[in-house]
């Protein structure tokens, strides 16, 4: 890898925007994510937090500005993104085991037909060794509990090998000592990945991260220690079209 | 049961259903679990249904009706696919809609085609001791490209069928592998036909997936459980109907409906016994 790649922003947005019909979700959002760096995006409900993510999956397409994701249309570089959902898109009684759950990670290496290789089989377990799941490996997904899915739908991310990896709410559904073990979880990864996590929980991120991104239509950055309540209070209760003016100008 | 098999050897038209009855539990045990786990039922029903438009223009213009009904399944598939991909309102009503229509197409055809008044009960409720030879093939050659098709791409079906998000983040092809998949359950529509006609397709195409799944943990176990409990049916089906005289595709269905009964309430009581095991 040259120094220019290493230097390059793994995520860039420039006056990104994007409206579902006549409602616009994000306005002239300027964002730049280093390489190694664990950003914490908060913001209010409906702020555009997870429409940010889906334009950075490349599953939506910006209605204005830029977005690249290493150094490319986020679409080409998708395989190179680990993605952990809020909820997990499927139906809990799907007969499947924990291991063919993270085994899907490996899809798009390899052979287009036929089954998984030995290769794809040893990264899944290293993968769910990682999250510390491999107890699970042989049960049904229906019967794990909510941290524990998680876990699985972390180890499904991390075993295609992706260099970002994008969080939606990863905790949202599961109690706060374990939300800490999955915090703990994604800083050791942060080692080897660049990290985005999509929160409502400003306080508790704020431990993990290093740098906080709030977003409530348009961005605002900041670095962990300048959260302070004055930003607080405008992001979620100040008047938003003022903010936007104002950082926007 | 012991005059059927008595029956059995000596009458070819009994051997000839009983393979015709095997050749479509194949069909349903492969396609079946897909359509229970995606919820996909309901599409399924309107495919079924909407295939007798084919049959019956084929009855009119003097075709074999068994490819005038894969025609007009696929094409019922790929229009419902569409549907439920591109045109996001009130997807079951356009899906309840073209079930209707294409029955009143059928029955139109029917109703114009000079001296026809028999046939009609048998594409709508089968009868597998009419399927002639030559239909077997037929049934055999649908089999195989079924079998085909679900091996080379198991993994792509799997992750389509499971979580159609990541499987498109992976890279896959989810429009195409979703209409592939109806495509499939069209095929396997027209399959099951002759055994239980287009009305109680459904209930072939997923008590025995649904009973499979209740005792398995992939897909893969529930494709080969559904293909064995679809054949017990079948022979069930066939031989209890038999002495009494009595349409072998109601019986068989009825016999399903009892064992998916008696299955769920085994099975919960299972479950619960499982679940006081883990949370221990």
């Amino acid at each position: 890898m040259t120094g220019a790649t290493l230097t390059l922003p793994v995520i860039h947005s420039n006056q990104l925007g994007f409206c579902y019909g006549s409602t616009v979700v994000l306005d002239a959002v300027d964002l730049t994510v280093q390489r190694g760096e664990f950003i914490g995006i908060v913001g209010p409900n409906g702020g555009g937090k997870s429409t940010l993510l889906k334009l950075m999956l490349g599953l939506l397409k910006p209605t204005s500005g830029h977005l690249t994701v290493l150094g490319q249309a986020p679409r080409q570089v998708r395989r190179q993104v680990g993605y952990v959902p809020q909820y997990p898109g499927f139906a809990r009684d799907f007969p499947i085991t924990v291991e063919d759950v993270v085994l899907m990670g490996r899809l798009g290496i390899g052979n287009i037909w036929g089954r998984y290789q030995p290769a794809d089989r040893h990264a899944a377990q290293q993968a769910l060794v990682e999250v510390e799941a491999i107890e699970l490996a042989q049960r049904p997904i229906g019967t794990l509990s909510g941290g524990q899915t998680q876990r699985v739908l972390l180890a499904r991310a991390l075993v295609s090998e992706p260099e970002i990896l994008l969080l939606d709410e990863p905790t949202a559904n599961i109690d706060q000592r374990v939300e800490g073990e999955i915090f703990e979880l994604l800083a050791a990864l942060n080692s080897r990945l660049t990290i985005v996590v999509v929160s409502h929980d400003i306080a508790f991120i704020s431990h993990y991260v290093n740098r906080v991104a709030c977003l409530n239509q348009t961005l605002i950055c900041h670095r962990t220690a300048d959260i302070n309540g004055r930003m607080i209070h405008t992001l979620y209760g100040g008047d938003v079209r003022h903010i936007a003016h104002r950082w926007a100008s | 049961m012991q005059e059927f098999i008595q029956a059995f050897w000596q009458y070819s038209f009994l051997q000839q259903a009983l393979i015709a009855g095997l050749l479509a539990s194949i069909g349903c045990g492969l396609i079946g679990p897909f359509v229970v786990v995606k919820r996909i039922t309901f599409l399924a029903g309107g495919i079924a249904h909407s295939v007798l438009a084919g049959m019956g223009a084929a009855v009119y213009y003097q075709f074999n009706p068994l490819i005038g009904a894969l025609i007009a399944a696929i094409c019922a598939a790929l229009l419902i696919g569409w549907v439920r991909l591109y045109w996001h309102t009130r997807e079951d009503t356009t899906i309840g809609a073209l079930w209707a229509v294409g029955m009143a197409i059928g029955i139109i055809f029917i109703a114009l085609t000079p001296g026809y008044t028999t046939d009609l009960m048998s594409f709508l409720f089968g009868n597998i001791l009419l399927v002639p030879r030559h239909e077997l093939l037929f049934m055999a050659g649908l089999d195989i490209g079924i079998l085909l098709i679900v091996t080379l791409f198991y993994r792509q079906f799997v992750a389509v069928a499971f979580d159609e998000e990541f499987a498109q983040l992976r890279g896959i092809p989810v429009v195409f592998f979703y209409l592939l998949l109806l495509v499939l359950v069209a095929i396997t529509v027209v399959l099951m036909i002759q055994v239980v006609g287009l009305i109680l397709v459904i209930a072939l195409l997923t008590l025995p997936a649904v009973i499979a799944g209740q005792w398995t943990h992939s897909l893969a176990s529930m494709m080969m459980t559904a293909t064995g409990v679809g054949s017990l049916l079948i022979v069930i089906g066939l031989g209890a109907s038999y002495a009494p005289d009595l349409p072998p595709g109601p019986v068989i269905v009825l016999f399903a409906g009892a064992l998916y009964l008696l299955s769920s309430v085994m099975s919960q009581l299972y479950y619960l016994w499982q679940h006081r095991r883990y949370s221990k």
